[in-house]
Formats: structure tokens, sequence, C-alpha cells
């Protein structure tokens, strides 16, 4: 490796290094996950300790896409949309199996999983998950964003 | 309750119960808005909340698969008198057509319009029978019996 390639890198490290702990989410919550969302984002788990604690209700100024509760068909163009809406480098993150799979709604009205319709970086599972999951997820996370493993 | 709602409707009241208080009169859709209306009105009565319009399939229902498939539900509560009622509908699959409460209690608007969205039902006179919780692509009514498990109308992503 030269100096060029050390150099850059380095950057790519530091980048990564300040990208997880400036995580501005786009809470998109559907159904009763929400709960547990508040749960997390509240003090006494604090999902700020990640860097994570700003929702920011307009897709062009997040960075990761929390789809948190289960999508229905009717749902699925406005989640595509808001998806679209957002600037890169963006993630997503599925909370909860509705979002995951479809969880045990099998019927006319739900998205068997949202990564049908958007990539999904991180999958929560749980129904709903509890809110140490939700940090695990977020900390797998924040691991994908440091080392810069993007998907363009 | 049932008796005085015998007298005013005569033959259109097909069948009444009060198993354990629970006042249930069968009407033909012939007198149903009379019979909502006397409900409402009558000062004994006085049955001011609809508290809930739906609706039955009664395919293949044991001992139901003769008689007509659906059955539109009315259930009535009275603040007054604190009393409750439930008045139903027996409709025909090849003329499932019943008319419309909306000029009795406003919330039968979309009360109605999730029965034809659910059972295809029509309502007679009602002023935008559009679907309330499916989207307009939707074939179908999802609630049917005959409705098809597997049968999947997704407006983006992969047909399944």
């Amino acid at each position: 490796m030269g100096v060029g390639g050390f150099f850059t890198s380095k950057l790519d490290e530091a980048i990564g290094w300040a990208r997880k702990f400036s995580i501005f989410q786009y809470p998109f919550v559907t159904a009763c996950c929400g709960m547990e969302y508040m749960a997390t984002a509240c003090s006494h788990y604090d999902v700020d300790r990640f860097g994570a604690g700003l929702p920011r209700f307009s897709p062009r100024q997040a960075d990761v896409l929390f789809v948190v509760g289960t999508i229905s068909h009717k749902m699925a163009p406005v989640l595509k949309r808001i998806y679209d809406q957002m600037c890169e480098p963006k993630w997503v993150v599925a909370f909860g199996v509705c979002t995951c799979t479809g969880g045990f709604y099998n019927n006319y009205a739900t998205v068997q999983g949202i990564d049908t319709i958007i990539p999904v970086d991180v999958y929560i599972p749980g129904c709903p998950p509890r809110p140490e999951s939700v940090i695990d997820g977020l900390m797998k996370l924040q691991e994908k964003i440091a080392t810069g493993a993007q998907r363009y | 309750m049932l008796a005085r709602l015998g007298r005013r409707l005569g033959g259109r009241l097909l069948a009444t119960h009060d198993e354990r208080g629970d006042h249930t009169a069968v009407v033909a859709r012939e007198g149903i808005i009379e019979a909502l209306g006397f409900c409402r009105d009558e000062p004994d009565l006085r049955f001011n909340v609809l508290v809930d319009l739906t609706a039955v399939d009664y395919l293949k229902f044991p001992g139901r698969e003769d008689g007509p498939r659906f059955e539109v539900v009315y259930h009535l509560y009275s603040i007054p008198h604190n009393h409750r009622l439930r008045l139903k509908v027996p409709v025909e699959q090849d003329d499932a057509v019943v008319p419309t409460a909306t000029s009795l209690w406003p919330i039968a608007n979309w009360l109605e319009r999730e029965v034809w969205d659910m059972f295809g039902i029509r309502f007679a006179g009602h002023p935008d029978l559009r679907r309330l919780l499916l989207y307009e692509e939707f074939e179908g009514h999802p609630l049917r019996k005959d409705y098809p498990i597997e049968r999947r109308h997704p407006l983006i992503g992969p047909k399944v």
C-alpha cells in the first residue's frame, strides 16, 4: 500500500467513525413496535448514547430509515417514496418481525418483508423487539457504517 | 322493545330473540330503514348511537348453507336509556344491496364503506360508496369466505 492508499484508508476510517456516532434517523412508525421504539429512545435505554438520539421527521435530512411496524400493501408505495427521498449514504433498519418477514400476518393486506420493496441493512426481530435487541441492532449498524460496508 | 318493533313492522320483522337480555331482531330489507328510524326517534327507545354496522358471510356455515348468504348487522345503543339492540338484515348474494342508513346516523357513511370494501355489499343511496380501507386497485372483497386466501394485490414489489 502506498502513502496515498494509507491516507485514503485512514480518512475512510475517520469518516466511518464520525458517521457511526451521528445517526440521524427517520422513524417510519406504523404499528405497535412504535411503543418499543419510544422506550428505546427515552432516557432509560437512552439511544442518544449511540449518537442516534435525534429523529429527523424529514427523509431528506435523515441517514437511517427505521421501518417500525407492519407495512401494508397500501403503505408500500409511501415507504418506497420515503426511501427514494433520502440522500446517500443511507441505511435501512427493519424493526420487528413484521418488517423483516411479514411476521404472523400472511394475508391479503401485508407486505411479506420490506426487503421485497427496499434494501435492508439490519434486521431486528421480535414482536416487538425489546429495547436491548434494538440497541444490539443499532450497534451492528454502527459497525457496518464504520467499516464502510456501504451499498450504493 | 322487540314487541313494539313487531307491532310497527308487522310481517317485515322476520324473527326475534332476547336470550339473556341480548335483544336481537331480524328485519327484512324493505323494513330496515323504517325500523332503524323508529328505534332512533321513538321516545321510549331513543337509540341515538349506531355502535357498529358490519356484515357476516354465512357461506358454508353449518345449517345456513341454503339461506341468504350475507347478513348486515346493526348494533344500536341508547345513551338516555342505557339499553342495546341488534338488528340483522338477510341479504342474498345475487342481490347484495341494502338501503343506506347515512341519513339517520352520519357514522353509517364510513361503516357502510367498510362493509362494501370487505364484503361487497352495496348500500343504495350512499353518497360516496368507495373503498374505505383498501386501495382502488384491489380486486375482490377479502372478508368473503370464498376469497382465495393466497390472493395478493401488491401495488409495488413482487406479485406473490
